[in-house]
Order: structure tokens, then C-alpha cells, then sequence
């Protein structure tokens, strides 16, 4: 099937800004999708608030645009009420990690399979600019007019202490590499994060004298390093991208099959 | 199943009633006094091959059982006082995009921490206004073992037909109180299964496109139709819209399909009405105070009679009017400050016919306080 097949062509052109990455990741997102030749009928795609939660718009899968923060929430009742589905969660920086910073630790610990998208973009950009848990310190936001006190997380790093079964980093510069790992996710059975590092030009950018969106995509391509790669020796200020974690531990769902064998051995 | 006799608590009464209508998923967090009910569909529900999932937090419970929902499942949560306030805004995105689901709340006092281990019925208005925005929503109440069973079965009923969110608002009291419950047989009380689409695959179905009857068929995600589900304004495929006709008429039908069916869903008891010049209205635990108060009476020749409102949302305003309109007095018995009384005053012919008997101190109102408001109303001193 072909990529626009995934799609539902008459909501675009999309409503991200000119120069947003969001987009990027869409695209890398339905040609892992398309390379696994997964059916639309089986994928549910669960989305917050925010930018990156549009995206479930544009996918012609089972779409459920739900509440900020909650997102892994509501996917967690989706994946234990139908286990066959695959379920794919993309979130902003935000609405994963500050106001669903809750959801997402406990769905990682609790290590029920669901793919876990951030799209790391370090600002809330829905509401104009405000700083996020991931805009860093030092950073300018509308609501850090002397400059942002807030120490970010480490995605990666919050995500392997939280106990996800697979974590991985990526960029939109690296789009290609971004479609090998989601497609590497999706198929991790167990609860897999991916961060997606992209740029919101309209408001980081300006606030931050990033640039333009290529000037952006550019510092990605500088600032990040494969796993082990001889430069990071060289410059440990550099992040590394690839896949982190890639284990098998028991999966929720599968668990809880087990669960109802017992229940019913009780029972008879 | 034959009919099954079990000597048990409120809460598990519940759960009965729910496995009864179906139940095969249920999410929670812990929180007095409504645990029991968690607790014992952890056991229950695996047995049947239904879920049981204990989330992160009261927040994610009812997210949860919105996403099962939508996979074909019959869906609830139970809770109380603090952790009903924190489900408000998953609740009012159930409502917003028609997902059935029951939320029971056994009420404690508040406001917030309040008085977890005692009674309270200081929920009716959060349970009808809690969440942003206008809306309708369904809201059952009960006062003994067999109607906690009934009330439940109904709420999973009137969930599935209106496609809807149903509070089912219990509280300490009855969910903690130990009485006999009699199961029904199988197919004894009817059951209103989900109603699903018959359109094949390719034809297009339109998720919110209310039929005829107003019912709206669903189609399970991981079927053959694909639609969006969404807490925006959204036209009949499930796409955000704010075209002011799109807001107005989804706006209309969410409220009108509650409320133009309020007789429908109207369910009470009443007792002695037919010569009672005093009437008592009350519901949940403080109802079997006030029905104990009429038996005790009667039998001295006082006109006393009770109508137990089993439905408080949609309120029944036809039927508080015209079965109090030939009383002298109306005494509403409730363990709040008047929420249910207000209502009242607003039903009936004349508000000043209208009385609270009330306690908010964490104490079951006993026949003897209301016995004590009677005789205050009638001047006659305590």
C-alpha cells in the first residue's frame, strides 16, 4: 500500500506551521507502518492535546484525539480491552512529560505494549510559546521572559529508570533512521518510547534566535552522535541517538492472560 | 444462572449488578469507601475472562475505561469524593464523545478530604455539574442492597441505549451496610446490549449520526470502520468542526437526547402518597430513615408518605410536582445542605410548602432527627 493510502488526504494541507517538524514525523511514522505492512484496520493511534496531537487527524487509522496528558491513559484501556491492536502514542513534550508525566512513568513501569512517541520539541507551541519540562534551562519562552530556571529531563534517561522495554532517540534531520526505529518499536512487544527530536521554529526558534527550520534541523544534525560513536569521546556534551534499550520482559496484556488462567483454575 | 440468595455489602451488591449487565472491564484506584468494589472485581472479573486494572491514579481510571469502551466493552469505574472531582474532565469528554460507561460514586464527606469513612450525599450537584461546559448526564442513586443491584443493571441499561455516561451515586452508608441480596436469574431483568452498526466494510458509517430513534450505532475500533473519536466539537464522521451550526446542533443533541427522555429514565418509590398531606422526598441510605419515620406514623394516624427519587438527574420536576401538589408540606431528607431540597423548591407549585431535614455532621440522618424536624415545622417544638 502506498504511503497517501494511510492517509486521509482531504484534512491537508495540515494545519502545523510552515517549517514545523511535525510533519517529518508523520512521514517517517506511515512508511514504518507501510514497510511492516500493517492493515489500518488493526492500528489505533491515541493522541493528546497539543501540536504533535493533530496528528491522529491525518491518519486513517482507529482514531481517538483525547484529553491533555492522558493520552497513554486512555491507550492502556484501548490495548487491555483489545490486545490485538497496535497501538501507536504520539505526544508533545509537554502533554508526555509534565502534565502526563504521571501516565507515561507508570505505562513504562507497568510495561504494557503500547509505542510511545514524544515529539521533542521543547515548547508548548498550541498556546503560543510557553516552556515545557524539556525547554531546558537557560531557554526563552513567553512564560520565561528572564530566561528559564526549569532543569529538563533526559527523555531517554527517565524513560529506561521508569523500566520501558525499548528506548530510542531520534531527529527529523534523521528521518530515515526515524522511520527504521519506529518501525522497530511497533513491533517491540512491550511499552516502547521513542523521542523525536523536532523543531518549532514559530516559537523556540524566534524566542530562542534558533533560526529558520533549517537552521534548526541543522543544530540537530550537530548536537546529536549515534550510540558509541567515536565523537562522542571526543565531545560528551553531544546526544546520542539510536536505540538505547531493546529488552524482553513480560508484557501487561500477556500477564494478564495468565491472571484470568488462574482466576478460572480457582474457579473449577 | 438460577436466582442466587447472598447476605453481603452494598458495594458488593454493585458488583453483582454489574457482572449481571455484562461488566467486562474495569479500571480504579484505591479510595474509601468505595475499595470493596475494586477489590472484589479484581477477583470476579478474570474469572469471567473480563479485565481488572488498577491504574496510576483516579485520572487514568476513567480515561481507561473510555478506551475499553471503545474496543466493545462494557465499562466502569468506581470511586469517591476526591477521586470523583479529579475523573470530572475525562467524564465530560465521555459525554462530549458518547462513550458509555458507569461511574459509581460512594460518597464521603467533603469538601476535600473531608470525611472519608462517614457518610455524605453532598455529590448530587458535582455529579450534575462538575465538568466545564453545558451538558446532561444520568445520575441513579439507591438505598438498599436489592435496588444497588437493580440501579446498577439499569445504569449499564441507560448507558448502552444513550449511548451516555451514567453516575451511579451510592453512599457510605449503603455501600458499606450488610443486607440480603437476591440474584436474579439470567434474563430476568432485562439487558440492553451495545448497539453496533450493521453497514459493511466500504460503506460510510457516520459514528455520530443519530438514527430515527436517536440511538447512535458503534462500530469497535479494530472493526472495519475507521473514524476519529474526539473531546472537540466534532460533525457525524467524529472531525473536529466549529462551524456554529456543527457546535449548536451537536451542543442540542447531547442535552436533548437526556433530557427529552427524562420520563424514560425517571425511576422512584413511593409510599403512602395516595391521603399523605406531608410528604418526605429523599434517596440513597437517608431514604430508609425517612421510610422507617412514614411506617412508624402511619399507624398513629399521621399523614406522612415518602417518594424515593431513584433518579435525581435529569430530575424528575414532573413527577416531585404532581405527586406533592396536594401536600401541605414537602421535607426533603438528605445529608447536605439542600441540594436535592433546592430542586424541589424549583418543582413544585409553591417553594414555601418546602422543608430540609438534613444532617452534614458525618451522621446517618436517624428517623429520630427527622421525627424532631416534623415537629418543628408543625410548631410544635422538639
Amino acid at each position: 500500500m502506498a504511503v497517501k493510502d494511510y492517509i486521509r488526504e482531504r484534512f491537508f494541507p495540515h494545519m502545523w506551521c510552515p517549517g514545523c517538524g511535525h510533519g517529518i514525523v508523520l512521514n517517517s511514522l506511515l512508511r514504518a507502518v507501510e514497510r511492516l505492512g500493517m492493515s489500518k484496520n488493526e492500528i489505533v493511534m491515541v493522541s493528546g492535546i497539543g501540536c504533535s496531537s493533530r496528528i491522529s487527524g491525518y491518519v486513517d487509522f482507529h482514531t481517538l484525539h483525547t484529553i491533555h496528558g492522558r493520552a497513554l491513559a486512555f491507550a492502556t484501556g484501548v490495548k487491555l480491552g483489545q490486545p490485538e491492536l497496535n497501538i501507536i502514542v504520539p505526544m508533545g513534550d509537554g502533554d508526555a512529560l509534565s502534565i502526563g508525566g504521571n501516565h507515561f512513568i507508570h505505562a513504562a513501569r507497568r510495561n504494557i505494549d503500547l509505542t510511545a512517541i514524544v515529539m521533542n520539541n521543547r515548547i508548548y507551541g498550541m498556546t503560543g510559546g510557553q516552556y515545557s519540562p524539556l525547554s531546558g534551562y537557560g531557554t526563552m519562552a513567553t512564560t520565561a521572559p528572564y530566561s528559564n530556571i526549569d532543569q529538563d529531563f533526559d527523555v531517554v534517561d527517565l524513560s529506561i529508570a521508569a523500566g520501558a522495554a525499548f528506548v530510542a532517540r531520534t531527529t527529523v534531520y534523521h528521518a530515515k533512521q526515524m522511520a527504521d526505529i519506529l518501525m522497530k518499536a511497533i513491533i517491540h512487544e512491550g511499552f516502547s518510547v521513542v523521542e523525536v527530536m523536532t523543531q518549532c521554529p514559530t516559537y523556540f526558534g524566534r524566542k530562542n534566535r534558533a533560526g529558520d527550520a533549517v537552521d534548526m534541523m541543522e543544530h540537530m544534525k550537530e548536537i546529536t552522535t549515534p550510540i558509541g560513536s567515536k565523537a562522542k569521546e571526543k565531545n560528551p556534551d553531544l546526544l546520542e541517538r539510536g536505540i538505547f534499550v531493546q529488552k524482553e520482559i513480560p508484557e501487561y496484556c500477556q500477564e494478564y492472560e495468565r491472571i484470568i488462567e488462574r482466576a478460572q483454575a480457582d474457579v473449577s | 444462572m438460577e436466582q442466587r440468595i447472598k447476605f453481603l455489602q452494598g458495594n458488593e451488591a454493585c458488583v453483582e449488578g454489574a457482572l449481571y449487565a455484562g461488566l467486562n472491564f474495569f479500571a480504579g484506584y484505591p479510595i474509601t469507601p468505595s475499595t470493596e468494589i475494586a477489590e472484589n472485581l479484581s477477583a470476579r472479573l478474570p474469572q469471567q475472562g473480563g479485565k481488572f486494572i488498577q491504574m496510576e491514579d483516579e485520572i487514568a481510571s476513567m480515561c481507561a475505561i473510555i478506551g475499553a469502551s471503545l474496543t466493545g466493552n462494557k465499562v466502569m469505574t468506581a470511586t469517591s469524593g476526591p477521586g470523583f472531582s479529579l475523573k470530572q474532565e475525562a467524564l465530560g469528554y465521555a459525554v462530549m464523545a458518547e462513550i458509555p460507561c458507569v461511574v459509581v460514586n460512594v460518597q464521603r464527606g467533603g469538601p476535600s478530604t473531608g470525611n472519608p469513612t462517614h457518610v455524605s450525599q453532598g455529590d448530587v450537584m458535582q455529579a450534575r455539574w462538575g465538568r466545564h461546559g453545558d451538558q446532561a448526564i444520568v445520575v441513579l442513586t439507591a438505598s438498599n442492597n436489592q435496588d444497588v443491584f437493580g440501579m446498577t443493571v439499569e445504569a449499564f441499561n441507560i448507558a448502552e441505549t444513550y449511548r451516555t455516561p451514567v453516575v451511579l451515586l451510592l453512599d457510605e452508608a449503603v455501600g458499606h451496610m450488610r443486607e440480603k441480596l437476591v440474584i436474579p436469574a439470567a434474563g430476568d431483568i432485562p439487558l440492553v446490549e451495545r448497539l453496533k452498526t450493521a453497514l459493511k466494510e466500504g460503506i460510510d458509517y457516520h459514528p455520530y449520526l443519530p438514527r430515527e430513534d436517536g440511538r447512535l450505532p458503534m462500530s469497535d475500533f479494530g472493526g472495519v470502520h475507521r473514524y476519529n473519536v474526539t473531546g472537540l466539537f466534532h460533525d457525524m464522521w467524529g472531525f473536529p468542526s466549529n462551524n456554529p451550526g456543527v457546535v449548536h446542533g451537536l451542543l442540542r443533541h447531547l442535552v436533548d437526547k437526556i433530557n427529552n427522555n427524562a420520563n424514560q429514565m425517571a425511576r422512584y418509590k413511593e409510599y403512602y402518597l395516595d391521603d399523605a398531606d406531608r410528604i418526605l422526598i429523599s434517596y440513597g441510605s437517608s431514604a430508609r430513615s425517612a421510610l422507617h419515620v412514614v411506617e412508624n406514623r402511619r399507624p398513629r394516624g399521621e399523614r406522612l408518605g415518602l417518594l424515593e427519587l431513584q433518579t435525581i438527574w435529569p430530575f424528575p420536576d414532573h413527577i416531585v410536582r404532581d405527586k406533592c401538589k396536594d401536600a401541605d408540606s414537602v421535607i426533603v431528607v438528605e445529608m447536605n445542605m439542600g441540594q436535592v431540597m433546592q430542586m424541589v423548591k424549583n418543582a413544585v407549585d409553591n417553594p414555601k410548602k418546602v422543608f430540609l431535614a438534613n444532617r452534614i455532621d458525618g451522621q446517618l440522618v436517624t428517623p429520630t432527627d427527622i421525627r424532631n424536624i416534623l415537629r418543628l415545622i408543625q410548631g410544635q417544638g422538639v
